[in-house]
């Protein structure tokens, strides 16, 4: 093997290449930086389906919501997809904020990303206690935006003026 | 190789694959495609790799020119610097 064999400049040229490629992949990260999201929002709660004290003492709910978004701005040339999901956010006395997922979604394309979904609550809202009567929340749309590659944005919409009945039924 | 086309296919080799780099990222971009920049520098690595690594006759047309063999016979020299030279001679691809 000489200082300059197949070997030796193959070794070079790897090594190069995937610097490049590197570097490729941190300016297509960076460039993401220039999208301006302009995503809106809109979950209106259709129906209260049933609201009960669990035997453990626990509150649950049942909610029909429809959700209406428009995320197609989050999408750049680096994007993969998005995963959103809506929380129910409250206040409770021995929490300063309780966050219970109520429905998630992974949004693959541009082309999907204007959606409007009418659906009972994928995962059960249930308060570890029993704090649910007559409380005033609000309704999240969180999202994460998963590139391509590089770094990873995560943001929300806090929709406001949710209240559950004052009685189970 | 010999010493020039060393230096030609190092040269060769950077300044091809920024080339690529660079148009691959424009187009990419240009077309709102992340898959386009991929294809492109792929393509452009394949073609920049079997220019510059293979030995090709194009990095062999500086030759080095070694001493006329009867000049050395000329003027005899202990065994040690024939066993050298030989051993440089080989060390050359």
């Amino acid at each position: 093997m000489g200082m300059h064999s197949f070997g030796n400049r193959a070794n070079a040229f790897v090594t190069f290449a995937v610097t490049i490629l590197a570097v490729m992949c941190s300016l297509a990260s960076l460039s993401d930086n220039f999208n301006v999201h302009t995503p809106t929002a809109d979950v209106k709660v259709f129906n209260i389906n049933w609201f009960q004290k669990q035997p453990n003492g626990n509150d649950e709910v049942s909610l029909t919501l429809n959700i209406s978004a428009d995320l197609s701005s989050m999408f750049t040339w680096n994007t993969k997809q998005v995963f959103v999901f809506v929380a129910a956010e409250y206040e409770t006395p021995q929490n300063a904020l309780n966050q219970v997922s109520l429905w998630d979604g992974i949004i693959p394309s541009k082309e999907h990303a204007k959606f409007w979904i009418h659906t009972t609550n994928k995962y059960r809202f249930i308060d570890q206690g029993s704090n649910l009567r007559g409380k005033d929340f609000n309704l999240t749309l969180h999202w994460h935006i998963m590139p391509q590659t590089g770094k990873m944005f995560a943001d929300k919409i806090v929709m406001t003026g949710y209240r559950l009945p004052e009685e189970y039924r | 190789m010999d010493w020039q086309g060393q230096k030609h296919s190092e040269f060769l080799m950077q300044i091809l694959l920024v080339v690529f780099a660079v148009v691959a990222f424009a187009v990419g971009y240009a077309i709102e495609s992340f898959q386009m920049m991929m294809l492109i520098y792929a393509s452009g690595v394949f073609l920049t790799a079997l220019i510059t690594v293979p030995n090709w006759p194009f990095f062999n047309r500086h030759p080095l020119k070694w001493l006329d063999p009867s000049e050395a016979d000329r003027h005899p020299k202990p065994q040690a610097t024939a066993a050298a030279s030989k051993k440089k001679a080989s060390k050359q691809k």
